[in-house]
């Protein structure tokens, strides 16, 4: 595929149109990223997650400005929601990233959740691999505006930073969230607004309860105040993402979680192909006279999946191993 | 459900509101497209840059501010020079009759003036990417 060697050159049109590829998901795609793999692993990946209207997209705008001034070139992908009934998205994180036009040293790519529910689209992994390979130091991951449980973007990231705003919701709503969990460092935004005094003692009480349900390392996330709109806070936040990817190196994290999301990567990689091809040997009709019985009360799920694995000579051999 | 259109809706000039704009951008969403919103204020070169980045099938322009004959050229050209020949643009706003032509000729695919509906502006951009 000669879209590899134009993507490794630096030729931001093959980089797009491979984006494009990969959200498509083609056997070209994989081929690609195959090509590709041997060239990643070297971006600083940083995962930027919130609630909607937090100000991710400016704070992101406002990392890459200070990251560009530090001349490193930065990638961007910016994931919103698609529309579950009509397969549409509406993908506005470029309005708030003006500033960034114009800069080659910038790439932007914004992306449709394309029915994922985990604040990610189901490739912005392999997307970010991409811009990994193509040379950008710097990944940046916006994820949709997300609620309490949209964590999947800690499994992409080496560093999460999650961006609170003031009057969002009382500590409780700060001790259920999973978000929380997943911070690395914490930013509340929109400091100029009252209470975001009484937000970052919120935070940092629920700090203190005890973090580290993730079983690692004893990096305690800063808590910082922003306001993104005109930068304040902007240098602090980087110094403390560049704090915690020098902590995961010395600590021997950055292998660790590498091994996590290979791991997680190779068993969902393994699902898909294991899931397609039996769904390919029994057929469609097969399965939806499986649906129709079940619908019917004639046989449970669970009974139909051992009998469709019992049927399929291949299917066995994968349970009994 | 793969190869999901994608269209970039700009402003470009200095025109200070985008009602149309964001109206068309829904409308577009709810015809199943993937929509990439890029606001007020775009430059003809912020529009290519874009349009490249984003990978996008077609652009559509909202102009209101009677700079279409400078700007639209423009983005075309712009176009052209980073090898994007075959991303479409549809322009929305108010076009005086006697540009019409002239914008045509340079590769418009379809113009939108004022009253327009949106179910006429989904149908003629999805047939004129899909060539159905």
């Amino acid at each position: 595929m000669e879209l590899v060697p134009r993507v490794l050159g630096g030729d931001r049109r093959a980089l797009a149109r491979l984006i494009s590829f990969i959200e498509d998901d083609g056997p070209a795609a994989r081929a690609a990223l195959a090509a590709l793999y041997p060239h990643t692993g070297r971006a600083h990946i940083v995962g930027v997650t919130g609630a909607p209207g937090t100000g991710k997209s400016t704070l992101v705008n406002e990392l890459a400005k200070a990251l560009r001034a530090q001349s490193r070139s930065v990638g961007i992908v910016a994931v919103d929601p698609t529309s579950p009934f009509t397969g549409g998205a509406l993908l506005g994180d470029r309005v708030r990233m003006r500033d960034l036009a114009g800069d080659p040293g910038i790439f932007i790519r914004s992306m449709a959740t394309r029915g994922s529910l985990g604040g990610l689209a189901q490739t912005t992994g392999d997307v970010v691999k991409v811009l990994d390979a193509a040379g950008f130091e710097v990944v940046l991951v916006e994820t949709v505006g997300v609620g309490q449980a949209e964590v999947d973007v800690a499994r992409t990231a080496h560093t999460t930073v999650v961006v609170e705003a003031p009057g969002l919701g009382d500590e409780v709503q700060a001790l259920k969230a999973g978000l929380l969990e997943i911070a690395d460092v914490l930013v509340v935004n929109k400091a100029d607004r009252p209470g975001a005094g009484q937000t970052a003692r919120a935070l940092e009480v629920t700090l203190d309860l005890g973090r580290n349900n993730r079983g690692e390392g004893d990096w305690r996330p800063p808590i910082l105040k922003t306001v993104a709109l005109d930068g304040t806070g902007v240098e602090e936040v980087l110094g403390a993402v560049a704090d915690h990817r020098a902590y995961l190196r010395e600590s021997g994290l950055w292998d660790r979680r590498e091994q996590e999301r290979v791991r997680v990567d190779l068993v969902r990689m393994l699902e898909r192909e294991l899931v397609g091809r039996l769904v390919e040997r029994v057929g469609e009709d097969a399965l939806e006279g499986w649906v129709e019985q079940i619908v019917a009360r004639k046989v449970d799920v669970y009974t139909a999946v051992q009998t469709i694995l019992k049927a399929d000579p291949a299917g066995e051999r994968a349970m009994s191993s | 459900m793969s190869e999901r259109l994608r269209i970039l809706i700009a402003k470009p000039g200095l025109d200070g509101h985008d009602r149309g704009a964001k109206v068309v951008a829904r409308a577009l969403r709810d015809a199943g497209m993937e929509v990439i919103y890029t606001g007020l204020r775009q430059t003809p070169e912020m529009i290519v840059e874009a349009a490249l980045q984003e990978d996008v099938d077609a652009i559509g322009l909202s102009i209101l501010s009677g700079a279409h004959m400078t700007l639209i050229p423009r983005v075309i050209e712009g176009l052209r020079e980073a090898g994007l020949d075959q991303v479409r643009v549809f322009v929305g706003g108010i076009i005086p009759d006697e540009d019409v032509a002239a914008l045509e000729e340079l590769g418009v695919a379809a113009i939108f003036g004022p009253g327009t509906s949106t179910q006429v502006i989904t149908d003629v951009v999805r047939r004129h990417l899909t060539g159905g």
